[in-house]
């Protein structure tokens, strides 16, 4: 199942290896990450009340953050998946702040 | 990874290396949990001593009060599980704070005193086991939370790689080689019951939710979590102590009052700040039938008697994740249902069991050479996992048995049997040579499964624990049956390799 040429080449093998890092520290850092902004956005902004809001938040965000991991490792080169979560971190971290996640005492 | 591949070449890595990681806890998490599903037996057959009663639940109550009473008048709470038929024995906890220690005992209905019981865990040691591993609480249970999720990738993951998925449920190719045979066992039993796999990953994340993803309740609630419990209709608001001492009634006084407004015995009561002059009782009854998790709930005044509120109905998501921790427990389902849940929860001990094993069939050197140093530890630890586990398990039943009845810190032996005889068991397992590993590895566990009717029989004998040691005696031969399995297979194997030598020989 391993197609990489592991060993060929002791140098390649380290950045093969230092890859294979970057993702699995992008899947789980930025799959939690982007959970997180995800679900704490979707209990200011899901319909219904306040509560079934937050419910609604704490069911979805695992499948957000498996959706996330996923993709970390489908995806072309880590660079990219970088790029991409981060561009996406950065519009859930401004709709949050939009919602008025950041107000001290706003939403309560 | 350094270069660009198809997204199922991805995928199977991702597969094969996330269930490697993670697949040994994994197969402790879904043994203990299965066996979990028969929680209540389990404690029943290990504490003989308690024979069903027909109990009064309110006189059971102000027992309990009163012991609760002497033992910590000043706790934070109560919590008083009631006397039914199933359950005979009250159940009582007591803590000082919420983050514990939570004090635990168990009495006789009818004195209100520590019941003649036998020191043990029961099945409760198991069922907590399977989501915090026996460490510190929080540690355990994101320790299991995050090979939760590592599952949940790797049955994404492996649900992209087999894309003839209905095709493969119907191949099994055991003679065709090892690997092979592997192969297709590990589909058919992920296949089989992916479903099941897909629900009980899931929904064992949304039990713990709250813990795992706090920020939906930061935004929306600044943190308020039980001001969340009782919008979404989970728990009834509390009310803050008043600091100065009240006089309680009779616990048993607001037992018969639930009971006169609830048409049932409550399950459970649970009293906040006992002794406090707004001391509170809180009522909770048995979920009604369906798959939601929700229990209705009626709060007293633990002074007036007063009824001071209901738990409110809850909203459709939140229903949706009762619902889901509803289906992860299976509480609602009877006999038959919960035997398919069982049935269910083995072939997932068995998906990671065979994955596990291919990991290494797939790599084994092709001729006599030496294995490798990860070759031989995975094999090793699959060993010491797949068959010590059972090993311990069975322990743990022997020394509930085997064990002085007066033994002081009786559970804690118990709890050490299933350590000591799992670390004793896959220790042992590195010694064996290679090509018999499995056969004598397996043979370990089912004669001690098959010892555990024979000793309960000698030392309790009673006809009522009859299918618990069947269930016991079927484990210890189908451990048997897979022992000599494997024996049959490391037998045909070694004609084949003699070949191979000829063959490289020539």
């Amino acid at each position: 199942m391993n197609t990489s040429p592991v060993g060929a080449h002791s140098g390649r093998a380290r950045a093969y290896r230092l890859a294979v890092a970057a993702r699995v520290l992008l899947a789980s850092v930025g799959g939690y990450g982007i959970a997180a902004l995800a679900s704490a956005l979707l209990a200011l902004i899901s319909s219904g009340t306040r509560a079934e809001a937050v419910s609604t938040a704490l069911i979805a965000s695992f499948a957000i953050m498996a959706a996330v991991v996923i993709w970390v490792f489908a995806a072309g080169t880590v660079g990219r998946a970088a790029l991409v979560l981060g561009i996406v971190a950065a519009l859930l971290t401004v709709a949050l702040w939009l919602a008025g996640a950041f107000q001290t005492g706003g939403a309560a | 990874m350094s270069r660009p591949r198809s997204v199922r070449q991805s995928m199977a890595w991702l597969h094969t290396w996330s269930g490697l990681v993670v697949g040994w806890v994994l197969f402790a998490i879904f043994v203990t949990g299965t066996a979990s599903y028969y929680r209540p037996e389990i404690s029943h057959w290990m504490r003989p001593e308690l024979s069903a009663a027909k109990p009064d639940p309110a006189a059971a109550a102000t027992r309990a009060g009163a012991f609760l009473q002497r033992t910590m008048p000043d706790a934070a709470g109560w919590s008083i599980k009631l006397p039914n038929a199933e359950n005979p024995a009250v159940e009582v906890y007591w803590w000082r704070s919420f983050s514990g220690p939570f004090h635990h005992a168990l009495l006789d209905p009818a004195s209100g005193e520590r019941a003649a019981v036998r020191d043990t865990q029961g099945g409760d040691f198991l069922y907590r086991f399977h989501y915090e591993l026996s460490l510190p609480p929080l540690l355990g249970r994101w320790i299991v939370s995050a090979c939760a999720m590592i599952l949940l990738i790797a049955l994404i993951s492996g649900i992209v790689t087999h894309r003839r998925i209905f095709a493969d449920f119907f191949t099994f190719r055991r003679d065709r080689s090892a690997q092979r045979g592997w192969l297709d066992a590990h589909n058919v039993m992920g296949v089989l019951a992916l479903p099941f796999h897909l629900m009980i990953v899931y929904t064992g994340l949304v039990t713990l939710s709250a813990m795992l993803m706090p920020w939906a309740v930061q935004t929306a609630y600044r943190g308020d979590i039980l001001r969340y419990y009782a919008d979404a209709g989970i728990m009834i608001a509390g009310r803050p102590p008043a600091g100065r001492p009240g006089a309680a009634l009779p616990l048993g006084e607001i037992v018969s009052r639930a009971m006169a407004a609830a048409g049932e015995s409550p399950e459970l009561v649970m009293i906040t700040h006992p002794g406090d002059a707004v001391a509170t009782v809180t009522a909770y009854f048995e979920e009604p039938p369906g798959l939601a998790h929700l229990h209705p709930q009626i709060a007293y005044d633990a002074t007036t008697g007063v009824e001071l509120g209901r738990v409110g109905e809850a909203g459709a998501a939140t229903r949706t994740g009762a619902v889901m921790v509803g289906l992860h427990e299976a509480h609602f389902a009877a006999a038959p249902l919960r035997l398919v849940f069982f049935l269910c929860g083995l072939m997932g001990a068995a998906t990671v069991a065979t994955g596990l094993v291919l990991w290494t069939v797939a790599r084994a050197p092709k001729n006599a050479a030496p294995e490798g140093l990860g070759l031989r530890l995975v094999r090793i630890l699959n060993l010491g996992t797949i068959a010590g586990l059972p090993a311990g398990l069975a322990a743990y039943f022997l020394a509930n048995r085997l064990l002085p009845v007066a033994l002081d810190a009786r559970a804690e032996w118990e709890v050490g049997a299933f350590f000591g005889i799992w670390v004793l068991a896959a220790a042992a397992s590195a010694l064996y040579p290679r090509p018999k590993a499995w056969s004598v590895a397996l043979t370990v566990p089912a004669l001690a499964f098959l010892a555990i009717p024979i000793s309960d029989a000698l030392t309790v004998g009673e006809l009522r624990f009859l299918g618990f040691d069947l269930a016991m005696a079927v484990l210890g031969l189908l451990l048997l049956l897979a022992a000599r399995l494997a024996g049959r297979r490391a037998a045909m194997r070694q004609p084949s390799r003699a070949n191979l030598h000829r063959a490289a020989e020539a």
